[in-house]
């Protein structure tokens, strides 16, 4: 029993939506670059990237763009027992410092990715600022954080599964 | 994923799998070098005790490196060789370095087997960085990691060691990770330096040198000990030198891309020459460089006992 | 005291019987009839009763070493595990290269003692393989047998004068055969197993050239010549070959070395390690055909008691040896007989009446009337476990803790006297 949260319709309309809110506040792109969360954030801000290079009418290799993971940076490493997560490359492929990036996770739940990402980020040197946008926010932040940018607020304590055409064939979100 | 272990003791106790783990994980360790903050809080409030019952300056920081790099407080410890024998018991040092709330401990000794001692009696994690003539297991996997990085594969790769493979540590554990992997391995020196019953390990032996190094598309030089000249395991260096010097002439006539070795440190004019050794040819300064990556995936891989498994919180 | 013991099968290779029937007791010695009723009748239905367990390869660490051993400890093991009669070797503190000391032994093992005791002297004084000991002071004393054991003498013209010279007391020289240069600071057999651990190896080679030694020292001198604690192939075959040559010698090995091959070193585990090193598959099989067709005439445990705190240490710093006498009987049960390598009777022999004849030890190791009444009876039906809990010995240090067991002593009698009997029984 899955309730659909985003069927593929939808799901392009939130990408859409956040796209067009990332660019209107940010329009001149200067300094402008995109970030995705391993694993399904990646593949969210590519479509992000690719809907504001449109938008702006650029080619989309104009807006530097680089992928994260926050295993190494977790704050639950301890209770994974033997079975630990499988680290993801961080390409960060540009200088960060002075930059306004978008960071990008498809679901925003406790917070403590996305702080674990900012921590990540310091790492890389010092942004100008960091905006966050996601696809869903599931609500029950445990720290507090917040998205600038939200595709679609739905507040569950069910998980949410996330699925995109890259990795599964169909975008979709449903809860567990 | 993980190493579904405690302890890492030697190289003969992981399969492929294991072995294939560690070489995906080595990078993202590798890519923190480059950036302007070096290092990740994965260990953060972790204590790592480096316990050195022989001197050895390179292994110990380069393990000390890859804790704090992973943000773990790093302590070190030196045990005089007299103490081994008139001090402390291992196994009463190890407990009261577990009283201290040691998470892991990083052990080189003389003898075979003490790592073993330490991670029967302790719920720490114990990582054997060189134990007698048993196993360095983390030298092996950087060495597999070196090689496997400037060859692209270890299957059907050609290695030879070349030296002291009877009192060789490296040369164990470079042998059964490379043997697991699929490459074919080969040893080259006096028969008074190469176990008797080595072909049983799936390794070819060869006394000539020149002969062995034709095919080889990597050669990892091992280091001489001058003591075993007055065991009578060979007659002199000068001796050692002529029949085993990986030299510029040896070096000619090898694959031309074949890749030099060396665990450190190098007794450059005796098992290598100066030549070899600053060639193109040689990786031994990236294997420093990747030994600390190796040693940080290490780390991370292993779980000591007090951790309990959860299911982890994910979004 | 009058024992009786009822219905029980009577095994004993001295006389080659193997009947059941009843055994009786009087005044120390086996009669044919009690003179009176019996103090203690022992129902043996089920259970078998063979002469009393000689076990010609110990160390009871005492005087010198009462942290690992003691007469009194050691014997109480002894008793436990069926054996009557041990020999002690002499690497005490001090040696037993001198009278007072095989009377100290002798008059601590008449008051703690619980079975018999014979000391064997040193060949060499302070076993430094340089002088004889005063081995007719030491004979008058007491002793059994001529050895310096783990020192093994190095210097075959000593060697060739101990044999000799001992001839005159019939006294065998028992000979821990071992190059000490080829097996120098090693600590297990040499073979793939000392390659993978990374421990110095002790070659075959340093106990065969010895053992190759002593049999043409035993055929120039026609001294009589023990082989202890044979451990290799190579061994059994040169023994075998003397003997068919007419070379008078005689051998033994331990359970250990037709149980266990060097395998079981692979956790550094120090109770492991042990002088001559456990062997491969091959020694084994070949220890056992040397059982059978008699080239190998004695079981002995070389019980060796180590502390936990010298033994719970690295592998290389860990002394040799383990302790042997709570296990010998069970491991020739379930390793030989059941395996069907010797009969029960040859077994048996293997552990009294052969040692009582090459030892000359008279009224020993035989159940026929008029003998010293040293028998031990076996519950083939006991089954159990080996644990740490249960061993009687003051060190602990034995490599089959955990082993299940199908057979064992029940009860041990000694000079007439019950020494031991397992609880329930």
């Amino acid at each position: 029993m899955e309730e659909i949260i985003l069927d593929s319709q939808s799901f392009k309309k939130a990408i859409e939506k956040v796209s067009k809110e990332i660019f209107e506040k940010n329009k001149n792109l200067s300094g402008f670059a995109v970030v995705g969360i391993h694993n399904k954030g990646v593949y969210i801000a590519k479509r992000i990237l690719s809907e504001i290079a449109a938008l702006a009418k650029i080619q989309e290799s104009q807006i530097p763009f680089g992928t994260l993971d926050i295993t190494l940076y977790r704050d639950d490493l301890d209770e994974f027992g033997s079975d630990m997560p499988v680290i993801k490359d961080t390409v960060i492929p540009f200088d960060i410092s002075q930059k306004n990036i978008i960071l990008v996770d498809d679901v925003l739940y406790t917070g403590r990715t996305v702080r674990a990402a900012l921590d990540v980020l310091m790492d890389f040197g010092r942004p100008k600022s960091i905006q966050l946008a996601v696809l869903v926010d599931r609500g029950y932040r445990e720290l507090p954080i917040e998205a600038d940018y939200v595709g679609i607020k739905h507040v569950t304590k069910g998980k949410v599964k996330v699925q995109c055409k890259e990795t599964e064939g169909e975008d979709k979100v449903f809860i567990l | 994923m993980s190493l579904n272990r405690k302890d890492l003791l030697g190289l003969e106790h992981l399969d492929k799998k294991d072995l294939q783990l560690v070489l995906d994980s080595v990078k993202p360790f590798k890519d923190l070098f480059t950036r302007s903050v070096k290092k990740a809080p994965t260990l953060i409030g972790k204590t790592v005790v480096t316990l050195f019952y022989e001197p050895s300056t390179r292994t110990r920081t380069s393990f000390e490196i890859a804790a704090k790099r992973l943000s773990a407080d790093v302590v070190n410890i030196a045990v005089s060789a007299s103490s081994v024998v008139k001090g402390e018991s291992l196994i009463d040092t190890g407990k009261t370095l577990e009283a201290m709330k040691a998470d892991y401990i990083i052990i080189r000794h003389s003898l075979a087997g003490a790592p073993d001692i330490l991670a029967r009696n302790l719920n720490a994690s114990i990582i054997n960085a060189g134990d007698g003539f048993h196993e360095h297991p983390t030298q092996g996997l950087l060495d597999l990691y070196t090689m496997y990085e400037k060859k692209k594969k270890i299957e059907g790769l050609k290695v030879l060691l070349v030296g002291d493979i009877l009192h060789s540590r490296v040369a164990k554990s470079n042998i059964w990770a490379l043997t697991k992997m699929g490459a074919e391995v080969a040893v080259a020196g006096p028969p008074t330096l190469i176990p008797s019953n080595i072909a049983s390990l799936g390794v070819k032996v060869f006394y000539d040198l020149d002969e062995a190094i034709k095919a080889a598309d990597v050669v990892n030089i091992l280091r001489i000990q001058l003591e075993r000249q007055q065991e009578n395991l060979f007659p002199s260096v000068h001796e050692y030198v002529e029949l085993y010097q990986v030299t510029k002439e040896r070096l000619a006539k090898a694959k031309p891309g074949v890749i030099i070795m060396h665990p450190g440190p190098m007794n450059r004019g005796i098992e290598i020459s100066s030549e070899v050794a600053d060639s193109a040819n040689a990786v031994i300064n990236e294997q420093v460089t990747n030994g600390i990556a190796v040693r940080m995936a290490v780390l991370y891989l292993l779980k000591p006992n007090n951790k309990v498994k959860k299911n982890a919180a994910s979004n | 005291m009058r024992l009786q013991i009822k219905n029980v099968r009577i095994v004993d290779p001295s006389q080659n019987k193997d009947k059941t029937g009843d055994i009786f007791v009087e005044n120390g010695m086996i009669v044919s009839n009690l003179s009176g009723a019996a103090d203690e009748i022992y129902d043996g239905s089920g259970k078998i009763a063979v002469p009393g367990l000689i076990d010609v390869h110990s160390h009871l660490r005492e005087p010198g070493q009462e942290g690992k051993e003691t007469i009194k400890t050691g014997t109480q093991a002894a008793a436990k595990g069926g054996i009557t009669t041990v020999f002690c070797m002499p690497n005490t503190k001090p040696v037993i290269d001198n009278a007072p000391t095989v009377e100290f032994i002798l008059l601590k093992a008449q008051k703690e003692g619980i079975v018999n005791v014979f000391p064997v002297g040193c060949a060499t004084k302070g076993s430094q393989g340089e002088e004889l000991s005063e081995i007719g002071v030491l004979k008058k004393a007491g002793i059994a047998a001529i050895s310096d054991d783990g020192l093994p003498v190095s210097n075959s013209q000593i060697m060739r004068r101990t044999l000799e010279y001992t001839k005159m007391f019939k006294l065998p020289v028992i000979s821990h055969c071992e190059d000490k240069e080829l097996s120098k600071s090693g600590v297990m057999n040499e073979g793939k197993k000392s390659m993978v651990l990374g421990l110095r190896g002790i070659p075959r080679q340093a106990e065969e050239v010895m053992v190759a030694r002593d049999i043409m020292l035993a055929e120039l001198t026609g001294g009589y010549l023990h082989i202890a604690h044979v451990s290799t192939a190579g061994s059994v075959y040169l023994i075998g070959q003397a003997k068919k040559k007419g070379i008078k010698i005689t051998a033994e090995t331990c359970p250990h070395y037709f149980t266990l091959t060097d395998d079981v070193v692979k956790v550094y585990d120090a109770n492991t390690k042990m002088n001559p090193p456990l062997r491969e598959q091959r020694d084994v099989d070949a220890i056992k055909q040397g059982l059978a067709d008699g080239t190998i005439d004695c079981i002995a445990t070389d019980h060796a008691p180590h502390t936990a705190e010298e033994k719970n240490k690295e592998f290389d710093l860990a002394p040799f040896g383990i302790i042997g006498f709570e296990t010998i009987l069970s491991l020739v049960l379930n390793e030989l007989v059941d395996k069907k390598v010797l009969s029960l009777s040859e077994a048996i022999a293997k552990m009294t009446l052969n040692p009582a004849k090459i030892f000359n030890l008279e009224g020993r190791g035989s159940l026929k009337e008029g003998s010293i009444a040293d028998i031990t009876v076996i519950d083939p039906k006991y089954s159990y476990e080996f644990t740490k809990e249960s061993i009687v010995s003051k060190s602990k240090n034995s490599p089959f803790i955990g082993r299940k067991f199908q057979g064992g002593a029940v009860l041990t009698v000694v000079g007439g006297k019950i020494v031991y009997r397992k609880d329930n029984q």
